[in-house]
């Protein structure tokens, strides 16, 4: 009893502590916001641009022949969406092709606290409000919209309704604003399968483990053009409320997050972001939208 | 006879004064230590908490773990999923607590002739033991569904459930062998004697011995079970772990992790108890026991 008591102390102070920390200041990172010289950005590496993204990076998004570390796809190689937006917005901030440097960057890593091992990661991250208070967002690079995929022959593969979907096993991955587009949205009867990797969810459509699977639509076209044989992408999902974009993703606090929308601004007013939309991810307009 | 009554009560008085002087010290000697070991606690916390509050990267830790909001906000969905770590634990232990057993009988059959029975519960022990339980999972989770067998489920708890068992035999199996190991080979002469037959001695002689000896270590693999049932998550399936998860990635704050965390706490922290209770009690016996013979 006297342990148990002691151990509650314990915790209390533990609590007290952890509250009090609350009303600490944040410390902020980062030189002036006004600036946007190469020579004073605030960088992990001086004179380099490190970009991070998860592995296997995959197209639509990534490009090129892997060669180790990188699976699948090479973010080393400008091919692929998100590789070609990285270095066009290194270009704009001034760095050159060598001075980019890619490390990998797992999902969950991309906002754990602490000190980022990149300057930004670009990895099909969606802005919301409750994420944007954790970590710095970019403004758009991409405005996307979500969609479904099934196989071919199954019965939820002639369904042409959100309302639709609702009697189906559906599944997502995990970190993905799709899970929460099911669940607000489709409001399925079974409660719908969340991956923590591509693979997996992948698997699980391949296996008909689960009926539908409901991915970004230029993710779909990939898993129906290679991952998965005899699929198809059933529809896309009406734009949301707001619509849903790709940002990237930096540390909290990091003015360099000024000189990358800057950069990205650039971009899009001068029709780059357009251009590398329409060569690498084209196919992902065509798909029948869902009522 | 006068001055032997006068002296007696004396006698009886110092006694009991120094027996109250004694146990009055001992009584010191006892809030002595407990103020001790209060303010060695208490120093030792502060200097964890200070520490731990003055390090440079704690506001954003404390930003990102201890949202009082994040961990309230998302408990009751992840209590709701953990419903099913719960059943999955149940109903796996039931399974283990039997295929354990008959592997541990299997390597425990002397003589030759069950060569075989024997390197075949050695093998499985090995493998079962050897390979990670995340990867068995997996493999049987997404690989035996993909065979597309007509009649075989496709389910993945099911096969979550399957994995968690095969990995879990091979630990309670070893268990189950430590306590019938234990169990001094004269009990199973002298039951042969008696004209009990081989089966005969292990069923009423052997395994009553030898199981109640292993409850403690038999329960703390229990213990191991229900945590590992957050593995089932990595098949997709929304468990605990997993519900979690979704809710740190959705707002990128991980005080859903703690809202897990404290429910598989609750569950372990009973049943660890309950095995320190069982081990104290045994080792009662024990002695006694010890006393008696």
């Amino acid at each position: 009893m006297r342990k148990l008591g002691l151990f509650g102390l314990g915790l209390l102070v533990i609590a007290l502590a952890a509250a009090c920390g609350s009303t600490k200041k944040q410390t902020a990172t980062g030189g002036s916001p006004s600036s946007c010289a190469k020579g004073s950005l605030n960088l992990v590496t001086p004179g380099q641009l490190t970009v991070g993204t998860d592995n296997p990076a995959f197209p639509p998004w990534y490009g090129g022949t892997p060669h180790s570390p990188w699976k699948v796809s090479d973010p080393r190689s400008g091919k692929g969406y998100e590789s070609a937006v990285a270095y066009a917005v290194a270009k704009q901030l001034g760095f050159s092709k060598s001075e980019v440097t890619w490390v990998h960057v797992p999902f969950a890593t991309s906002y754990a606290p602490g000190s980022k091992s990149f300057d930004f990661d670009i990895n099909q991250i969606s802005y919301t409000p409750a994420r944007a208070k954790q970590v710095a967002f970019s403004d758009s690079y991409y405005d996307v919209n979500q969609s479904v995929v099934v196989n071919n022959g199954t019965k939820i593969a002639s369904v042409t309704t959100v309302k639709g979907l609702a009697p189906y096993e559906l599944g997502a991955q995990l970190g993905t604003t799709s899970y929460q587009f099911i669940q607000n949205t489709i409001k399925p009867a079974k409660k719908p399968s969340v991956f923590p990797t591509n693979a997996g969810a992948v698997q699980a459509l391949k296996n008909k483990q689960i009926d539908g699977l409901v991915v970004d639509l230029p993710t779909a076209f990939y898993v129906t053009a290679v991952q998965v044989p005899n699929s198809k992408v059933l529809g896309q999902f009406p734009a949301q409320p707001g619509g849903e974009h790709f940002g990237l993703v930096l540390a909290k606090g990091n003015s360099l997050v000024t000189c990358v929308n800057k950069a990205l601004s650039t971009l899009r007013g001068n029709g780059t972001l357009m251009q590398l939309q329409q060569q690498w991810l084209a196919k992902a307009t065509g798909a029948p939208i869902l009522k | 006879m006068a001055s032997e009554g006068d002296r007696r009560p004396d006698l009886e008085v110092e006694a009991r004064r120094s027996r109250v002087l004694g146990g009055l010290r001992l009584e010191a000697e006892g809030a002595r230590g407990v103020a001790i070991a209060l303010l060695s606690t208490a120093v030792f916390l502060t200097a964890v908490v200070v520490a731990v509050t003055q390090s440079p990267g704690w506001p954003e830790v404390h930003r990102a773990f201890f949202g009082w909001h994040d961990i309230t906000s998302t408990f009751p969905e992840i209590a709701r999923a953990f419903k099913l770590n719960v059943k999955i634990f149940l109903v796996c232990e039931v399974f283990i607590l039997i295929l354990a057993l008959v592997i541990a009988v299997l390597r425990s059959l002397p003589g030759p002739v069950f060569f075989p029975l024997r390197a075949l519960a050695i093998i499985y022990t090995d493998l079962a033991r050897g390979v990670p339980t995340i990867l068995v999972i997996a493999l049987l989770g997404y690989g035996v569904p993909g065979l597309q067998l007509q009649g075989v489920p496709t389910s993945r708890v099911f096969w979550a459930g399957v994995g968690l068992v095969l990995v879990y035999s091979g630990y309670v199996a070893e268990v189950y062998r430590a306590g019938i190991e234990s169990v001094h080979p004269s009990q199973e002469a002298a039951a042969r004697s008696l004209g009990l037959s081989r089966f005969q001695a292990l069923r009423r002689v052997i395994l009553p011995q030898a199981v109640r000896r292993v409850i403690p270590p038999l329960l703390n693999d229990f213990i191991g079970l229900q945590k590992d049932t957050a593995l089932v998550g990595t098949l997709g399936v929304v468990e605990a772990f997993n519900q979690s998860m979704i809710d740190s990635s959705a707002t990128f704050t991980f005080g859903a992790y703690l809202a897990a965390a404290s429910l598989f706490v609750l569950l372990t922290i009973p049943l660890a108890r309950l095995t320190d209770w069982l081990i104290l009690r045994d080792r009662r016996r024990r002695q006694a026991g010890g006393l008696l013979t």
